[in-house]
């Protein structure tokens, strides 16, 4: 009994992870109807950002903040720059480019901080400390940052003016336009917020999986999974879903499949979603008279 | 009076399709002028390329004696123009506070908009009594109800009606243009109306242009027009 309350327990940590991708994946997914497949290589690099800033001497909460406000300018960016020309296109024109920011950005990184493995410091005392020893403090520091981040998130988009525009433009352009709303401005600054969350949940999890290029693939499979399983239009379901995928995934590498068939509980969430319920659980369902 | 819009020889169409072919009409300060005509002969057009939503071809549009066409929609908004789009454009999946919130996006006068919800929630009661309901479950009067409140939450000084009677019951028609009538006495502002039911339209307006595949064949005092009895039996059918 006792293991299965720490396997759940450090579901919640992982799945905290997945929650904050598969959130920065639907807050594209809401504007653009497009799964930015590159969510996590530019999570990954934003972490290497992070272990440079580390290394060159800055102490870990400031590298944190640089870190954030650089990713979220190199969002801004992507979708000003790549993603803009692109709104017109055809959907696989959109998968195209999507997949090959995954590739470009996967191989600069492998070339400018080579493919070695690397360990990735956290700023919560690694030793064993709550519920008898079950939950490190890195789990639990990096659960409380998650979580924060997305509270920050859901008061953001539910109480400003900025969030309001925001999801407005990601559910009715035409109207926004009408209302004065620079609708291509909230795109971008959707993709902005999207890299930042991605570069928290980077440096939140690089102390466990460790750091390399590759190290957000599966994570964003997981991720993936989760926003799926919650609904992929649904922001709050996506991040429900992200932390019921964390749990699943231990149980199932604990009691059922073992730690190397893990992934594979993703891909099955995946297909049983879409086979059963392609809304997922917490799909929106919007009231509309005709 | 001075108009305070002003088309000169207007072309606009969708793609390789021209819908508008040369349009000269203006609406005056602070009245109604009404844009009649038939399906497709262009009205919606009209009202959107005031908006910078279609793309014009020739001509030009002059707001307050400034050149609006080919600005941006963001900016021709920002200027004072709100428009009521055709299908309402309610944003279904927010409640009827954020579509109004959204309505005065452009103001940082915190009083001054929370006077105005006031205002329009005296037009509209119907709207305080839905203010945390989800949009999209609004009845199509009361949508449009939203659509007009969320307009003059802008504080517009151009207003841009397209069919505000459209696919509504006589009864709720009538009360919308009922409140049309207080809104054009007590605002000041000047509305531009697209209508087909001609007659609902007339009685409002004071200027009425009459369109038909996208020229303007009859133009004059909405008082005129509807004495006259040759273009009323040609043009509006009733």
């Amino acid at each position: 009994m006792e293991g299965v309350l720490h396997q759940v327990l450090s579901g919640i940590a992982s799945g905290g992870i997945y929650a904050s991708v598969a959130l920065a994946l639907v807050m594209i997914y809401q504007a653009t109807h497009h799964v930015n497949f590159a969510q996590g290589e530019m999570a990954t690099l934003s972490t290497y950002i992070a272990l440079t800033l580390i290394n060159a001497g800055l102490s870990y909460w400031i590298a944190f903040v640089i870190t954030v406000v650089v990713s979220f300018i190199l969002g801004v960016l992507i979708e000003r720059i790549l993603m803009r020309p692109m709104n017109d296109a055809p959907v696989l024109a959109s998968v195209g480019v999507f997949i090959g920011l995954l590739l470009i950005i996967n191989a600069s990184t492998g070339w400018m901080f080579d493919y070695t493995i690397k360990t990735f410091p956290t700023p919560f005392s690694g030793g064993p400390v709550l519920f008898s020893g079950y939950v490190s403090g890195h789990e639990l520091g990096s659960t409380v940052v998650t979580l924060v981040v997305l509270i920050a998130v859901y008061l953001f988009f539910r109480h400003t003016k900025l969030g309001l525009a925001m999801r407005a433009a990601a559910f009715n352009p035409v109207s926004s336009r009408l209302v004065g709303i620079r609708v291509g401005w909230m795109l971008a600054l959707g993709w902005g917020l999207a890299a930042g969350i991605g570069a928290i949940a980077g440096m939140m999890v690089a102390p466990i999986v460790f750091l390399d290029p590759n190290m957000m693939a599966g994570i964003l499979l997981y991720a993936f999974a989760g926003a799926l399983l919650g609904g992929i239009d649904n922001p709050l379901g996506a991040v429900l879903g992200g932390f019921a995928v964390g749990i699943i995934e231990n149980l199932a590498g604990a009691y059922l499949v073992g730690t190397s068939l893990k992934l594979t509980v993703a891909l099955v969430i995946i297909v049983a979603v879409l086979v059963v319920k392609p809304s997922g659980l917490f799909g929106r369902t919007v009231m509309s008279r005709v | 009076m001075s108009a305070l819009l002003e088309t000169k020889g207007l072309h606009a169409g969708y793609g390789e399709t021209r819908v508008l072919h040369g349009i000269d009409f203006s609406v005056e300060q602070g009245g109604v002028t009404a844009l009649l005509g038939a399906n497709g002969a262009g009205k919606t057009t009209t009202l959107r390329a005031i908006c910078g939503m279609v793309r014009i071809t020739g001509g030009e549009i002059l707001l307050a004696n400034e050149k609006i066409d080919g600005k941006a929609t963001e900016d021709i908004v920002q200027r004072g123009v709100a428009h009521v789009p055709d299908g309402r454009g309610t944003f279904v999946e927010l409640t009827v506070e954020e579509n109004l919130r959204l309505g005065a996006f452009l103001r940082n006068d915190r009083v001054g908009v929370a006077e105005d919800f006031e205002r329009v929630f005296g037009y509209f009661p119907r709207l305080r009594e839905r203010y945390r309901q989800q949009a999209g479950t609004l009845s199509g009067g009361e949508q449009q109800m939203l659509a007009i409140a969320r307009a003059l939450l802008l504080r517009p000084k151009l207003l841009l009606l397209d069919e505000p009677s459209f696919g509504l019951a006589p009864l709720i028609v009538q009360e919308i243009f009922g409140i049309m009538h207080q809104i054009r006495a007590d605002e000041g502002v000047s509305i531009l109306l697209v209508e087909q039911n001609a007659s609902l339209a007339l009685d409002i307006a004071e200027q009425a242009y009459l369109l038909e595949t996208g020229r303007i064949v009859v133009s004059g005092l909405a008082a005129e027009i509807r004495r006259d009895d040759s273009i009323r039996r040609s043009y509006l059918g009733y």
